[in-house]
């Protein structure tokens, strides 16, 4: 149960797993997130599913190297199994037909995103996606985001790929020229914190997806507690998408460091064996 | 067909039970004080957050204190007893040295006799009922410790009991969660024959077993002896499996499930909404507990970790907050706090914590609530600002009110909070069955058989009741068992 058939590595620090999975593979919808436990002793930690095949029963997901966690779930191989796996968690993303969607998606944020701009596409919206990384190794995904969409900017600090500079600005390109319906942005929380502040400005209604700290996933704890309009929500059960622009930011990312001290000296620990 | 009260009266009137009490007079009973439970010195049990506090009655104490039970024509304690569980005859039954007779005995009624006898509030229940305390005003027979000796005795000398099962009947039944509750009915419906299933969405079985009461008071390990005896007796228990997200109630349906019993209890936190209540290093009971119970946060051999603190407030006054101020002290705090806003007499906790809990160190600062949470520049919580309040008339529940206090605000440092509150029911089952009937505060509303306005679906535990005891769910879980069977039999 839970092999892992499928293993790639699309940087150095960024891993993808095809993970057999069939009643996952079966229910999940774009939008949903998973938790696994990669040992006995192992740390639960959430990752969205990047894609499913019901067929095969399998899903994907993908991740960076972050932490110990991830770092234990890189060293895995095909034919390992994970200790855990449930799901699917969260609400799923609601698709509707509205017009011209803008996708943003920043570094490994583009793995959640592709799934949406799947689901956006085949309710026959025009999807725009701007993909953005620190460089070209780390934009990850292209293939299969150009496959579902009409247009595809990409977007890369250092100009190694696509344009130099960074998300926002590709999003803002965009909505200069053409009347935007939605927009989605899924990354690292900065981006997602000023790309909704650009959406804003131009009352374009947005959607993050949130990558709080969880530990059961199920709502019953709070650790992934964020402000949204003023209101305590909780990420696992009330997300992960919310409506950015009512998003406390900066009260998620201080929440994000929470454990800063911690991750660090496990991390050294980890390292040094 | 015999009623609860014939059978009694029956098994009263068996011989040796006859014999045994004309052993003593009864003023030779009533002499006798109540046993003392031995506890590990408070000193030495606040380094280990795995050693057990209590740590059982030998079996001399057991017998003498059995043999202060005057085995009452008309007994009391069962009426406190939410499982009905046939007190005389398992304290009886340890009088005469027969300690396998009495775990079959509690067995009858309990699919969890060594985890009641540690976290029931018998004070509350089959003890305040006794004889001994309403008519003689004099300490009730340690009934609690008794069940806790015969499950443990039982469990220790290899030879444990599997209850009879009725032959299978092939009916699937599925529980929703893997507490008290539905681990009570599950136990209940195998007897019957029923093909049993158990899902849990965490990937331990047990509920709040197993997150929720920390080690030091309910071992984990003793729970995973009760699971596996229901394994022995053929439950079969599904990890990892969210109903209504991993697979639909519909595809369960087309599996073959004829009945669904909910028990997915009372695991969404509460919080007090005051300002910087989300600052880092404040956080709900379940998320602490959760860390250290489940996760094993407090083991540099486990992965996940916990925030430790210096200075611990623990805001609430149940047995939630006792097991998290307990665990806080364990894990290094100098100062162990307990923040609640009504008076030290009135916390709803089980006396038993209450009274450890003072013996270890924990600081009580009671007629006191939180008013707002200071930071440090990374977010971290480092003070809060207390209201003082004052006991005024009583309120709806006849506790009296705790009235603020014009002016009377404090400060106290602070590293770490612990909020509980309370909890409330968990959303994921409600979220998935939109004809389910839910009232305003997001329990599912069920008749007397623990029936929900869906007829298939039965509830039980936390999830009906809010918050609540590990005893009482289990009496729900019961009480489901029986209706779902007799439904079940009508309809099929």
């Amino acid at each position: 149960m839970n092999r892992i058939v499928e293993k790639e590595f699309f940087s150095k620090n960024v891993v993808k797993l095809v993970v057999e999975a069939p009643m996952i593979a079966k229910s999940r919808k774009p939008g949903n997130f998973i938790i696994l436990r990669v040992s006995e002793n192992g740390e639960r930690i959430p990752l969205t599913i990047a894609g499913a095949d019901e067929q095969k029963g399998t899903i994907t997901i993908i991740a960076q190297t972050v932490g110990v966690s991830t770092e234990k779930l890189a060293k895995m191989n095909v034919g390992d199994s994970l200790h855990d796996l449930v799901g699917p968690l969260g609400k799923a993303t609601e698709i509707h037909n509205v017009g011209t969607i803008l996708a943003c998606g920043g570094g490994v944020g583009i793995a959640p995103l592709l799934p949406i701009i799947e689901g956006f596409k085949k309710a026959g919206n025009r999807v725009i996606s701007v993909l953005a990384a620190r460089s070209k190794d780390l934009i990850i995904l292209e293939d299969e985001v150009r496959k579902w969409s009409d247009e595809v900017i990409i977007m890369t600090d250092d100009g190694s790929h696509g344009k130099k500079g960074l998300v926002t600005q590709g999003a803002e390109e965009v909505i200069l020229r053409e009347k935007v319906d939605e927009c989605i942005a899924i990354g690292p929380a900065i981006m997602m914190k000023f790309t909704s502040l650009l959406t804003k400005k131009y009352n374009i209604p947005t959607q993050a997806s949130l990558n709080a700290l969880m530990v059961d996933g199920t709502g019953m704890c709070g650790a992934c507690r964020v402000t949204v309009g003023g209101k305590t929500k909780f990420t696992c059960v009330d997300g992960p998408e919310f409506d950015a622009h009512q998003i406390d930011f900066d009260e998620m990312m201080m929440r994000l460091g929470g454990y800063k001290k911690e991750e660090k000296a496990d991390m050294e620990q980890y390292m040094s064996k | 067909m015999t009623t609860l009260e014939e059978y009694l009266k029956d098994r009263r009137e068996q011989e040796w039970r006859v014999e045994l009490r004309k052993k003593l007079k009864g003023k030779e009973r009533t002499d006798i004080p109540r046993v003392h439970m031995p506890e590990v010195d408070p000193n030495e049990r606040v380094k280990y957050q795995n050693m057990e506090v209590n740590t059982g009655l030998s079996k001399e104490q057991a017998i003498v204190e059995a043999s202060r039970c005057m085995d009452c024509a008309n007994p009391t304690c069962m009426e406190g007893c939410p499982v009905q569980i046939n007190i005389p005859e398992f304290i009886k039954n340890i009088e005469r040295n027969e300690f396998g007779e009495a775990a079959a005995t509690l067995k009858q009624t309990s699919a969890l006799p060594a985890v009641c006898g540690r976290v029931c509030p018998q004070e509350k229940q089959c003890e305040e009922k006794c004889f001994y305390k309403t008519k003689l005003n004099k300490e009730a027979v340690a009934i609690g410790y008794l069940e806790r000796f015969a499950a443990d005795w039982e469990r220790e000398s290899g030879s444990i009991s599997i209850p009879e099962c009725a032959p299978s009947n092939g009916i699937k039944v599925a529980t929703i969660g893997s507490g008290p509750s539905s681990l009570s009915f599950a136990g209940d419906m195998i007897k019957l024959g029923y093909d049993v299933t158990v899902f849990e969405a965490l990937h331990e079985i047990g509920g709040v077993l197993k997150y929720g009461i920390p080690e030091f008071r309910l071992p984990n390990s003793i729970v995973d002896t009760e699971l596996e005896n229901m394994k022995q007796m053929g439950v079969k228990f599904e990890k990892n499996f969210i109903v209504g997200r991993t697979a639909s109630f519909d595809q369960l349906k087309e599996d073959g499930f004829k009945g669904f019993f909910v028990g997915s209890g009372a695991g969404l936190p509460r919080f007090m909404n005051i300002p910087g209540e989300n600052y880092n290093g404040i956080m709900s009971s379940n998320e602490y507990l959760t860390r250290v119970n489940l996760m094993n946060a407090s083991s540099d051999e486990f992965d996940t970790p916990v925030l430790k603190g210096k200075n611990v407030a623990v805001i609430g006054g149940g047995n939630t907050a006792m097991d998290s101020v307990r665990t806080a002290k364990r894990l290094g705090a100098e100062r162990a706090m307990i923040v609640y806003r009504r008076s030290r007499a009135e916390m709803p906790a089980r006396v038993e914590e209450v009274k450890h809990a003072i013996e270890e160190g924990i600081e009580f600062i009671n007629l006191a609530n939180p008013l707002e949470y200071y930071a440090d520049e990374t977010g971290r919580v480092n003070k809060m600002r207390l209201q003082h309040m004052e006991l005024g008339e009583p309120d709806a529940s006849g506790r009296r009110k705790p009235v603020e206090v014009e002016g009377l605000e404090s400060e106290i440092d602070v590293d770490l909070v612990v909020v509980a509150v309370g909890v409330s029911p968990n959303p994921l089952i409600p979220a998935c069955l939109p004809d389910l009937k839910v009232s305003k505060w997001g329990t599912i509303e069920v008749g007397e058989n623990m029936q929900s306005s869906i007829p298939v679906i039965f509830a039980g535990g936390d999830i009906v009741r809010g918050g609540a005891t590990v005893i009482l769910a289990m009496g729900d879980g019961r009480n489901a068992a029986k209706s779902m069977h007799e439904y079940l039999s009508e309809n099929n």
